[in-house]
């Protein structure tokens, strides 16, 4: 129930969110320097002296986590569905097994990942 | 007008004359995604930095472009098909629905454009270093 509507939701997310912040960041490498370095000011390292950049800054990267939370999200549930598409997990126990582990690995990704991006490439 | 065999309707003989071509092409995007973004999370996470300098030179070699410009393509394909049956099943209105299915076409249409064509114009070497 819960993993199902998480399904629509993620793919929400990262169909609006996910589709601007990605053809923002491609339109902004084919501008040029300096609406790239604009794009990459905002999304990634503002000055901490400015407030509005720092702030924009830190909503940045909470809708980043976000993203990458719904992307895992939604794709393992979405290969949940594919192989619930095959006829096979909808024994009563699978089927929650299945959901859950959908919610442990998805988790357990967004915090590799982010621990990737914030502790060892920084 | 009858309403046929059961296999008759969902061989696109159905009401919309599509059968299963809508549930068939939102799997086998799916499929495409499970590839093209894996391959696209992975690479951008052993990118060195995400400066203008990395990002374009990683964007001006064919075995990334290609596969950028298919990623840009199923990946709003696939959103396409997620987003209208969201609009279908939430939006219940018929003046507010249709709207919002052109809304989500026109959305689709001019990011995939502007995507593809700053990917292109990167890998064919239009950006001044």
């Amino acid at each position: 129930m819960l993993v199902s509507i998480l399904h629509r939701a993620t793919g929400t997310a990262l169909a609006i969110g996910g589709g601007i912040l990605f053809t923002w960041w491609l339109a902004a490498a084919a501008a040029g320097p300096s609406a790239y370095a604009s794009f990459h000011y905002y999304a990634v390292a503002a000055d901490p002296g400015d407030g509005l950049g720092f702030a924009v800054n830190v909503l940045a990267r909470l809708v980043g986590i976000g993203l990458t939370w719904s992307f895992f999200q939604h794709l393992c549930s979405g290969i949940r569905h594919l192989v619930m598409d095959t006829g096979a997990g909808f024994e009563l126990k699978t089927n929650k097994l299945g959901a859950v582990a959908t919610l442990v690995v998805s988790i357990t990704l967004t915090i590799l990942v982010w621990g990737c991006i914030l502790f060892v490439r920084h | 007008m009858g309403t046929g065999t059961g296999i008759g309707r969902v061989r696109g003989l159905g009401s919309a004359k599509h059968g299963t071509v809508h549930w068939w092409h939102q799997r086998l995007t799916a499929g495409g995604n499970l590839i093209l973004v894996t391959w696209f999370v992975v690479s951008l996470l052993r990118l060195p930095t995400l400066d203008h300098k990395a990002v374009v030179l990683w964007l001006s070699s064919p075995f990334v472009a290609v596969p950028m410009v298919l990623l840009t393509v199923n990946v709003f394909y696939h959103l396409r098909l997620g987003l209208q049956v969201f609009i279908e099943d939430y939006v219940h209105e018929e003046g507010s629905r249709v709207a919002a299915i052109v809304l989500l076409n026109f959305y689709v249409v001019a990011a995939a454009a502007l995507a593809i064509f700053s990917i292109l114009k990167i890998a064919f070497g239009g950006v001044p270093a």
